[in-house]
């Protein structure tokens, strides 16, 4: 039950930093991804403010090696650079810089109304299911 | 308004705190692919979060569109469909093979620094760098 509350909250807050952060903007992604154009580093401070912030919380959590509602952690453990991890990036890459829109974003700004952003996550969910099928093992 | 990089900070700590928290109380991975990656799978107990955090996403989304008007005006204007379509395809096929995004490998597994999302970020960064370079902005 606390998943359920948790998650939808997090939403919630996670969007709102998305939002502020210009993450929603593809012109602005696009802008970052343009280094040898005119490119616009702004972007770059959203991992370099979000990345150390959650490697302060992760310390902790590794020490505890249990969070505060749960029983045990629910992190990968996975350590292989393995081939579906690279080319899958690699395919996540193209499309990110075809339209500048990632999967978080894209979900904000179907709660911006943007019809753009319902056609792209109905065929984000049809490009993960698809997925499914070259990965039956 | 502030200049973009204030907001690309003050949005990146607002991040790192969403994902810090449900680390923190859930034990879980801030990551949109992995998050939503599963909803179709319908397992009985690991669907109903995943659906709310969607919704959160959604709910969040709509407020920030209030707030930060701006940063969601491209995507509401953007109105190449057959683009966004050919994107979100990739993107839900790649991060689904490549187990993660911008939020799951960027921002939680470089923060845990892991190898592979190490990897991952700098691959998908690389693709869409080079997918800028190639098809313009």
């Amino acid at each position: 039950m606390h998943l359920n509350i948790v998650a939808f909250v997090i939403g919630i807050i996670f969007s709102l930093g998305l939002g502020w952060s210009g993450m929603t903007d593809p012109a602005r992604v696009l802008g970052f991804l343009d280094i040898t154009g005119a490119w616009d580093p702004s972007l770059m401070f959203v991992m370099a403010s979000a990345i150390p912030v959650y490697m302060v919380t992760w310390q902790f959590v590794k020490g505890r090696q249990k969070p505060l509602l749960e029983t045990k952690l629910h992190v990968p453990t996975k350590k292989n650079l393995d081939k579906r991890l690279i080319v899958g990036s690699a395919i996540f890459g193209i499309g990110w810089g075809v339209a500048g829109i990632c999967p978080g974003p894209a979900l904000a700004s179907v709660g911006a109304l943007s019809a753009g952003a319902v056609i792209f996550v109905v065929c984000y969910f049809v490009g993960a299911k698809l997925e499914g099928f070259t990965n039956a093992n | 308004m502030e200049p973009s990089w204030i907001n690309a900070i003050f949005g990146g700590i607002v991040i790192g705190v969403a994902a810090s928290a449900f680390l923190l109380l859930e034990g879980r991975i801030l990551g949109v692919s992995g998050i939503t990656g599963r909803i179709s799978e319908l397992n009985k107990g690991d669907t109903m979060w995943r659906v709310l955090f969607v919704m959160g996403s959604i709910v969040g989304g709509y407020l920030a569109a209030q707030i930060w008007t701006e940063n969601f005006t491209n995507i509401m204007e953007g109105s190449n469909y057959t683009s966004l379509a050919i994107a979100g395809l990739l993107v839900g096929f790649g991060t689904k093979m490549g187990s993660g995004c911008t939020s799951g490998h960027g921002v939680c597994g470089i923060g845990r620094l892991s190898p592979r999302s190490l990897m991952a970020t700098l691959t998908f960064m690389f693709f869409g760098v080079v997918t800028v370079y190639i098809f313009g902005r």
